[in-house]
């Protein structure tokens, strides 16, 4: 009884505390809202639009079959055309387009011979646009010998890529719900790694610890606010990404708030656990830097889980931002339900609990 | 229930190759006011926080409130209160905020807090400044509060480490009153403090330097011990007079006040003190007189303070 009463003051007091801290209070929503909106657009594996011109050496209706072709890829912007290979070769020097599609003048030959139609002129200084540019050397393209507009060839195309959950390929898709992994770990850790520091550092430590508090009920009663401040972040990036990248919830919300939680309070008392090791508020930003890294990099955040090596995996498993990045794309994406995804929500439970005990048992009400 | 509130024997603290406490024997009576006076660095917080049981000492034996410290710690956080050296209260919290949340974490009810805390503010004269935040008061307003939540649970002990450093003389004196208040009510408190005006009002003293309890006992005793010891030099080159005094054997220490020195002969002269430095001072013009022994004499005497200034 009294115990609830000790872990509320705390989380009363923290609430206060952070409802006063301006610039604290002021990162709680603009972390999410400036991340989403900076990641969303510009993280951005996928390549469209490169800038593009064609040089049509033979003038034919195939041509701008083909030209049509290509366009409706979207991988292409074609923002100009020119008469020589040699013109083109300038305008990509000069950086006003990144390729050249040309087409020579035996193009109606050839495309009767089966043989290679036309020549990407690319710049290969960026490899993004390079590969994408190299996946269209083998576009199927539906034409026949001198083919006239109308006659399309009936023959399938050489093959077929269905692509699920994405089925246009857009990387904000993949990136938002990832992102609230992130910007979680970066926030909520950061936050509570600072949590028992800064009353150290600011002297009300001394006094808290000659109270009859428990270590358990403070640690509780400092985490309870950040866990809505989990919430609020969750909900503003999820919810711009509805509006603004339209990104659909494909799962349950119950299932979305079940893994939410689990793997908020996994972050929360992971930061905790700093906050237990750290002797300053500069050492525990530090430490929650270390943990972000490989978050970022190692979660399947920028690169795929699978094609990362054996070890980088290994490393991968200890952080709550790989499992919950698993959980959320399941559930979110694919329509899971947690009960299909119960391995990494134990995962994420158990860590919670085993955080929490390191951190309490850590934690002395003594200034030896 | 025991005579005494607080009973250490050979306590000592070791920081490394720092003896920070050094083997103090301790006797503290219940519903007094005990004061630790030394300068900075004489373990007086080291011992207070041993005390409070926050911190274990290297070797010896503590008995606060009839508790065996350090092992019921817990037990006696309950009826302590602890006003720290730094102020420890949240700065972005407003007085009664802060006397609300230690309240709750103290286990006050709802309504029994309500009570305590205005009556406390009242008390205390804070009621005008209830809502501002502790950030925004001056240093005598946030000793007040201080003291006031350290009182918040009624603890029968209080720690008070150097209370009035931040604090201009007028609400010291008032700041004292309260303390005598307190002592009427039976509470027992421990003040450190390296002012000597302040350490006059104690009903005891402990003299700490280095570690070590020099000198315990109460202030109108310790001076009394130095009757008959304290000379004032007038006129006369005093600059002077004072580096030929200091090289006597039988003088312990020797400083300019104003338009006098002050002179403290050791104990174990055999003349009265007047007749050794005008024996030995052979400047025609000085006066000599007995002095009443202050505060500072006693610790120059324990201390040592003396010669090498």
């Amino acid at each position: 009884m009294s115990s609830g009463r000790r872990i509320g003051a705390v989380a009363g007091k923290e609430f206060l505390q952070l409802s006063r801290d301006r610039v604290t209070f002021g990162m709680v929503v603009m972390i999410p809202l400036i991340q989403l909106l900076l990641f969303g657009y510009a993280i951005n594996t996928m390549v469209r639009d490169i800038p593009v011109a064609i040089v049509d050496l033979s003038g034919s209706a195939a041509a701008r079959v083909i030209v049509e072709q290509v366009r409706v890829t979207q991988v292409v912007d074609i923002v100009s055309s020119y008469n020589t290979p040699a013109e083109a070769e300038a305008a990509i020097v000069a950086g006003a387009i990144r390729a050249a599609l040309v087409l020579p003048h035996d193009l109606t030959h050839r495309i009767a011979g089966g043989e290679t139609v036309g020549q990407w002129l690319v710049d290969g200084s960026d490899t993004m646009v390079g590969s994408a540019l190299l996946a269209l050397r083998n576009m199927p393209l539906k034409l026949e010998a001198g083919a006239p507009a109308g006659a399309y060839s009936s023959q399938p195309p050489s093959f077929e890529v269905a692509l699920f959950f994405n089925p246009e390929r857009r990387s904000e898709v993949n990136v938002v719900p990832g992102l609230t992994a992130i910007i979680l770990t970066m926030t909520l850790i950061l936050f509570t790694s600072a949590a028992l520091v800064r009353e150290t550092e600011r002297g009300n430590m001394e006094l808290l610890i000659t109270t009859p508090i428990y270590p358990l009920e403070l640690m509780i009663g400092k985490l309870v606010p950040y866990v809505f401040v989990g919430i609020v972040q969750i909900v503003i990036i999820l919810g711009l990404g509805r509006l603004v990248f339209n990104v659909p919830l494909n799962g349950a919300f119950v299932d979305l708030a079940i893994i939410t939680l689990a793997f908020i309070a996994a972050s929360l008392t992971l930061g905790l656990l700093i906050s237990t090791v750290a002797k300053t508020q500069m050492q525990a930003m530090q430490m929650t830097v270390f943990i972000l890294m490989p978050s970022i990099l190692l979660s399947g955040f920028m690169f795929p889980y699978d094609a990362m090596p054996i070890l980088a995996q290994y490393i991968a498993e200890l952080l709550p931002a790989t499992h919950f990045i698993r959980l959320i794309r399941g559930v979110y994406l694919r329509g899971a339900e947690a009960g299909q995804l119960l391995p990494d929500i134990i995962w994420l439970l158990g860590f919670t609990v085993l955080m929490l005990a390191v951190a309490t048992k850590r934690f002395r009400k003594s200034l030896d | 229930m025991t005579e005494q509130a607080i009973t250490t024997r050979g306590l000592s603290r070791r920081f490394g190759d720092l003896l920070a406490v050094d083997n103090v024997d301790l006797d503290i009576p219940r519903g007094e006011i005990y004061g630790f006076l030394g300068p900075n660095g004489s373990g007086k917080t080291t011992t207070i926080r041993m005390l409070c049981g926050l911190l274990t000492p290297s070797s010896g034996k503590m008995s606060v409130l009839g508790l065996d410290i350090p092992a019921a710690a817990e037990a006696l956080r309950r009826r302590i209160g602890y006003m720290t050296q730094k102020f420890s209260l949240y700065d972005d919290l407003s007085v009664s905020e802060n006397m609300q949340f230690l309240a709750s974490i103290h286990g006050l009810g709802r309504q029994q807090a309500r009570q305590r805390i205005d009556q406390l503010l009242d008390r205390y004269t804070l009621t005008s400044m209830r809502n501002r935040r502790a950030a925004d008061m001056s240093g005598g307003q946030r000793q007040r509060l201080a003291l006031a939540v350290a009182t918040l649970h009624s603890p029968d002990l209080l720690f008070l480490d150097e209370p009035t450093s931040a604090v201009d003389p007028e609400n010291r004196r008032d700041f004292w009153e309260k303390l005598f208040d307190l002592v009427d009510e039976g509470k027992t408190i421990l003040v450190s403090t390296h002012y000597m005006d302040e350490a006059e009002r104690c009903h005891q003293l402990a003299v700490l330097e280095t570690g070590s309890l020099r000198k315990q006992g109460a202030p109108s005793a310790l001076m009394a011990e130095l009757a008959d010891r304290v000379v004032e030099i007038r006129g006369g080159d005093l600059r002077k007079v004072k580096q030929q005094a200091l090289r006597l054997p039988q003088v312990q220490s020797a400083a300019q006040q104003g338009m006098q020195l002050r002179v403290l002969l050791r104990a174990d002269i055999n003349a009265p003190a007047i007749d050794i430095l005008r024996g030995q001072l052979d400047t025609p013009s000085l006066e000599f007189s007995i002095a009443r022994p202050s505060l500072e004499d006693v610790f120059v005497a324990c201390t040592e303070g003396g010669k090498e200034r």
